[in-house]
């Protein structure tokens, strides 16, 4: 039997309701993700990108239309039930990190691996490997509010990983960072997804979207361009210069 | 590559080779390394120019050399180039022209024409994170540069968008 696609929606439709008008974010999305495909939503603010990607994580609910997750249908679960999913499944990097205030930087991160089942041990390896990636390794005992807003990110990041789920869902993962932060966190994104992971995620970023497979364009809460980025057309080792013409 | 080598004979007066092995050490893979042949063409129009002057060097067991350096008028060229603002990035390049003539002619859709080039900018973008990726992190300049060019990537989807915004 073929694997499902890990997200299949379809003509997935979300109305705001703004006293009384109704606002259309999302208007009849068909999206499908394969296992191990990275993914980049791109497109301008109130094109609908961050509704889209919270209706897969079942953090806002569907107007009409369906998702699947893994060929289960998901937009008629409840919110516990939905809960149980993403904590089985999904890990979700949210724009303002949301990270729990007065537990640490380590805890925050274990946490959802202990939930899914990990023992403390590979709960805390998985831990250390991770924030260690990503510069944060001399953090892990501080509480969220003494990190800055790039490291909450990058804790966040980590956070979503912990528990290696099946599907990563971000909203601007590197909206935070510097180049410096947000190089780490490409090289883990990169990393994790050569392993096989699963990626969706929003991104004004062309860094970030440059690592992806296929990039999925929104307008108006359409999508107006799916595809892969074509395959590079440079030698795969050249150095600086074939990529960066100096002019002289 | 004229201004380069005026100013590495500001430094100090060099031969062919020692302008080909410096321009290489301060450069790293940031800059396609020029052949001899060119460099020698070079010299001999900024000598034409009167901004260079060579002097031949004996050798012993070789043919003599030839060593350039900076005349006063090299001098004021280079001054010149360094104070000048230099350009920036083209903003009507072919692109544009693409996006505002196509329609007009039917022979494209502006937002296929769009699409197209964001996919392909992305790709740009692609091989920047694999160099950037195998850069010996220590090489400054070759990192400056590509950082460089990211963020004109960035700047070019940036207006994409916007394109697409306003041309829907």
């Amino acid at each position: 039997m073929d694997t499902p696609p890990v997200i299949s929606t379809v003509n997935l439709v979300k109305i705001y309701q703004d006293g009384g008008v109704p606002v259309p974010a999302v208007r009849g999305v068909d999206l499908r993700v394969e296992p191990g495909e990275f993914i980049a939503i791109m497109g301008p603010s109130g094109s609908g990108k961050s509704t889209l990607v919270h209706m897969l994580g079942g953090l806002d609910t569907r107007t009409s239309g369906e998702i699947w997750l893994d060929g289960e249908r998901a937009d008629t679960l409840g919110e516990s039930a939905w809960a149980l999913l993403r904590r089985r499944k999904v890990g979700f990097v949210f724009q303002f990190f949301n990270l729990v205030a007065n537990m640490t930087v380590a805890d925050n991160v274990e946490l959802p691996a202990l939930l899914a089942g990990a023992s403390p041990r590979e709960a805390r390896e998985r831990r250390e490997q991770l924030l260690g990636a990503l510069g944060l390794a001399d953090r892990a005992g501080a509480a969220p509010a003494q990190l800055a807003g790039g490291e909450q990110q990058r804790v966040a990041l980590a956070r979503a990983l912990a528990n290696r789920p099946r599907l990563l869902l971000a909203d601007e993962p590197t909206g935070n960072l510097d180049s410096r932060n947000t190089r780490d966190v490409l090289k883990l994104l990169g990393q994790v997804h050569r392993d096989g992971q699963t990626i969706v995620l929003v991104t004004h970023d062309a860094r970030v979207a440059g690592l992806a497979d296929r990039v999925v364009s929104l307008l108006d809460g359409q999508i107006v361009d799916d595809g892969a980025l074509p395959a590079s057309r440079r030698r795969p080792r050249g150095g600086v210069g074939d990529v960066v013409e100096l002019r002289g | 590559m004229r201004p380069f080598l005026l100013a590495l004979l500001a430094k100090e007066p060099a031969h062919g080779y020692e302008l080909k092995q410096a321009l290489e050490q301060t450069f790293g893979s940031a800059y396609p390394s020029p052949n001899i042949g060119q460099i020698y063409v070079t010299l001999g129009r900024l000598e034409k120019d009167g901004l260079v002057r060579a002097v031949d060097v004996e050798q012993s067991n070789r043919p003599n050399k030839k060593v350039y350096y900076l005349t006063a008028a090299g001098r004021e060229a280079l001054d010149d180039w360094v104070d000048e603002p230099t350009e920036g990035p083209r903003v009507r390049d072919e692109f544009f022209m693409k996006l505002v003539l196509a329609p007009m002619t039917g022979i494209a859709d502006r937002m296929a024409l769009i699409n197209r080039q964001r996919r392909h900018y992305l790709s740009l973008m692609r091989d920047l994170n694999e160099l950037a990726e195998r850069t010996d992190p220590d090489n400054q300049v070759a990192l400056l540069l590509i950082e460089g060019a990211m963020l004109h990537l960035q700047a070019d989807l940036d207006w994409l968008e916007r394109c697409q915004e306003d041309l829907s």
